[in-house]
């Protein structure tokens, strides 16, 4: 007989729309690291949503220990010593660490806060698991690992038994990966029971002991790690093999596009500077990744790069033109396209058609309005064509409000405006954050595409297994400077973890032409 | 000396309500609710809390037993604040309806009722609601006789149970704030409702408390307005509930800061109803009414210390969001 802490059985939740979870069940075992996998939009939130009560499901139970119980609120969920880790952290910015913890769990005294005893215990917890934080520090002070630890540390101060972690690894470098499987392993081994979602198989294989495998909302099979591998698990999360590398021809680069020499901007959070004396190229037919760990620098150098910013020192040069002060519209003509970090915030009007979104480039250009008036009929001839040609899925087509759209096709719509434009500099920032599996092939070929079409390409991502992959040329920054330059196949993701913590740094003899 | 004391005494007059409906607002806001209403509930504290001192004044219990009734009156204000602010609540939690436009209708919708509810007790065109002299603590009532010194000056020329109380809710807000698990629970809610819903807190409920709190404060609010202006209640409070969100924002919604922030605001109105009587200040020769630039004073200080504040100013950041628990 099986010892099962928590099953949920003919777990079943509609949407308006859409059947997010059709009879899915899932067992969990005392003591054990059981792994969710799947997709994005596969259902894996919903089910844990339901776990946690954020969710009452249509159909299905869930049974503690053998016996029913109703979870109607994340209060049920925590009496019954039920945590979660969101994947987009619960913590009040403004709050300290400490008061982030109690938050809900409050002892008292004469109705006023025991924060004294508080401490004691959170002190103790912390150094227990080795889980590192400053009591008093302001969660908006502190590095996003250490808020994920704050998480953590939340669930172990309500004796949490249960601990969901919800795509626990998407900010961490790799160190910090290992020391977060570390600690869930350590729980694990007090019997705490761990479930883990995540679309990273190479972490499953790494610190599951059994996965539970969704896709579009049903149950695929849970497997034990011990008996499968990645393929057989990537076959069963989308169906379909999927190529881990990128297929790249060798090209040898062409002329210099991009230049950029002693960068500097200046810092809106601080007195410091950003982005300090930074200086590269990008030529025809290569993909330069600039990687880092989140903070580091890297959007404020976007944001430079692409106009939005004003730079504080140094030149930027495209295609042999200075366009240090240009406009973003003028940096735009000059030949740079931008896929933009946030493409809620920056790459789309959400509340905008489809069509508006495409043409947002472009609609002043003699082929789309005539003195002052769009023209109509040519926008949405042009947006038909984009839509057709990248694959984008919408709804009403190009009447399609943005808002109402998948991620994946939102990202698709961008890199659809982007690369139309046909110019010579593509700068994509993150553009596979979020996204499935299969939206990253795309993006990803689309990026290699440009490269093979003898554009020039600047990639900026966090994910190492993207810069591995994509890049022809690996620029590592640290605080704002550039500490390492690599190519992808002369380093190991361990080194580059490295420099991208600023455990080491190399010298680097100007700019490699 | 004589005069400065006077002008220290109805600073602190003028600054009662100050304090007590912008603490209103910012309990209101630190739940995350937008509370404009807070003119209108100024006005409903003060018209029901009027019209009793007026019926226990001709009954005779209020000359009987003066204190006793101010203290009823407080309650008063504060219950009928409460239950005015609770349409505010109502609109903005349960109906997530817009909170500016809410508050902007209960606004237009208090001193209309009041002349209305004036009129139809007093008689039409009966538009005052004269407060009974007894409601004051005078000096003679606590055996000191000679008020020409500068201290029973500055504590007795006007000076009513509404100060007192006052500074007893500052001291209570302070400790509810930061010290209470309600205080606690009510700030995380106006910043990220959905990290106090994770932690099975109930944003709704909370958010009703802060609403409710603001409709408290903001009554007795009403009605240490009515009796710092002197005349009785006329249906309005002069913009008092407006310059209140002021001094809310001017004291970054933190309860110490509001109070020096009433105390600054107040001093400039009485800056400016003493301007004649002090004799540096200048006199705008020319002018007919020269007492008008000063009664500008204290709004055209508040439109400079916004505009100097707006920079370091930090609002709840989920404040007029309606919390919905599905976005998440």
């Amino acid at each position: 007989m099986d010892d099962f802490v928590i099953e949920m059985l003919g777990i079943t939740k509609d949407f308006p729309g859409v059947r997010a979870n059709d009879d899915v069940n899932l067992q969990l075992r005392r003591g054990e690291i059981h792994a969710l996998l799947g997709e994005n939009g596969a259902g894996k939130s919903t089910l844990m949503s339901v776990l946690f009560g954020l969710y009452q499901p249509d159909r299905g139970r869930i049974l503690m220990n053998g016996k029913e119980v109703r979870i109607n609120s994340p209060n049920d969920a925590n009496a019954l010593k039920i945590g979660m880790v969101h994947q987009h952290f619960k913590l009040v910015e403004v709050f300290t660490v400490l008061e982030n913890i109690i938050l809900g769990a409050e002892t008292t005294r004469l109705g006023l806060l025991r924060k004294d005893e508080a401490r004691k215990r959170v002190m103790a917890l912390s150094e227990n698991y080795g889980l590192k934080v400053d009591p008093d520090a302001r969660i908006e002070d502190i590095s996003v690992g250490m808020q994920q630890r704050v998480e953590i540390l939340k669930m172990l101060y309500r004796d949490n038994e249960i601990l969901i972690f919800d795509e626990p690894t998407a900010v961490l470098t790799p160190q910090e990966i290992d020391e977060l499987m570390g600690i869930m392993r350590s729980f694990a081994r007090e019997g705490k029971s761990i479930l883990f979602i995540t679309h990273k198989l190479n972490e499953i294989m790494a610190v599951a002991d059994r996965c539970t495998v969704l896709r579009k909302g049903r149950l695929m099979g849970t497997v034990n790690i011990g008996d499968t591998d990645t393929h057989k698990l990537s076959r069963l999360m989308v169906g379909r093999e999927i190529s881990f590398t990128v297929d790249k021809k060798n090209l040898e680069p062409g002329e210099t596009v991009l230049k950029v020499k002693g960068v500097t901007v200046p810092s809106k959070l601080h007195k410091k500077n950003a982005v300090k004396d930074v200086s590269f190229s990008v030529r025809r037919g290569e993909i330069v990744c600039l990687a880092g760990i989140e903070g580091n620098g890297q959007t404020e150098f976007v944001s430079a790069l692409t106009g939005l910013e004003k730079i504080s020192g140094g030149q930027v040069t495209l295609k042999g033109r200075d366009i240090s002060q240009a406009t973003v519209r003028g940096r735009s003509v000059a030949g740079m396209s931008h896929i933009p970090e946030d493409r809620h915030k920056h790459g789309l009007i959400l509340d905008f058609t489809l069509q508006d979104n495409l043409v947002l480039q472009r609609y002043w250009e003699g082929a789309f309005q005539n003195r002052g008036v769009i023209r109509g009929n040519e926008v949405r001839a042009y947006a038909e064509k984009l839509i057709a040609q990248y694959d984008v899925r919408a709804g009403e087509g190009p009447d399609t409000f943005t808002r109402s759209m998948s991620g994946g096709n939102q990202q698709k719509a961008i890199v659809a405006r982007e690369m139309d434009l046909g110019r010579d500099l593509l700068v994509a920032v993150q553009p596979t954050r979020g996204l499935d599996v299969g939206a990253i092939e795309y993006i990803h070929s689309q990026i290699v595409r440009a490269r093979d079409e003898m554009r020039a390409v600047l990639l900026v991502s966090l994910e190492l297994e993207e810069v591995m992959n994509v890049s022809d040329r690996i620029l590592v920054m640290y605080e704002g400077e550039i500490v390492g330059e690599f190519r992808p196949h002369e380093v190991s993701v361990q080194e580059l973890g490295l420099y991208m913590a600023g455990a080491k740094r190399m010298e680097r003899e100007g700019v490699r032409a | 000396m004589i005069i400065l004391a006077d002008i220290l005494n109805a600073t602190v007059l003028f600054a009662v309500p100050l304090i007590l409906v912008a603490l209103g607002g910012m309990f209101s806001e630190r739940s995350g609710i937008i509370n404009i209403a807070l003119e209108g509930i100024m006005i409903v504290g003060a018209l029901v809390s009027c019209l009793f001192l007026s019926a226990v004044d001709k009954s005779g219990f209020g000359p009987a037993n003066p204190q006793l009734s101010m203290l009823l009156a407080i309650l008063i204000a504060s219950v009928s604040g409460m239950v005015y602010s609770a349409l505010l609540a109502f609109a903005s939690i349960n109906l997530k309806a817009n909170q500016t436009i809410g508050g902007v209708a209960l606004n237009m919708l208090a001193p209309a009722f009041a002349i209305v509810l004036t009129w139809a007790i007093q008689g039409q065109g009966n538009t005052t609601i004269f407060i009974p002299t007894w409601t004051r603590i005078s000096a003679e009532s606590i055996g000191v006789t000679d008020i020409s010194t500068f201290l029973p000056r500055f504590l007795f020329k006007s000076f009513y149970l509404t100060t007192p109380a006052a500074l007893l809710l500052l001291l209570a807000s302070i400790l509810v704030l930061y010290r209470t698990r309600l205080g606690l629970r009510l700030r995380s809610c106006g910043e990220h409702p959905q990290a106090a819903d994770s932690v099975g807190i109930n944003v709704y409920k909370m958010r009703y408390i802060g609403v409710l709190i603001s409709g408290f404060l903001g009554g007795i609010g009403g009605l240490a307005f009515t009796l710092a202006a002197g005349s009785g209640f006329q249906s309005q409070v002069a913009g008092y509930g407006f310059l209140a969100l002021a001094v809310m924002i001017f004291g970054n919604w933190k309860p110490l800061n509001i109070f020096l922030a009433s105390l600054l605001f107040a001093f400039f109105k009485i800056l400016g109803s003493y301007s004649s009587s002090i004799p540096f200040l200048p006199q705008f020769k020319g002018i007919a009414s020269s007492e008008y630039i000063y009664m500008m004073l204290p709004y055209v200080v508040t439109m400079i210390v916004l505009i100097l504040s707006s920079k370091k100013s930090r609002a709840p950041k989920a404040e007029g969001i309606p919390y919905d628990k599905g976005m998440r």
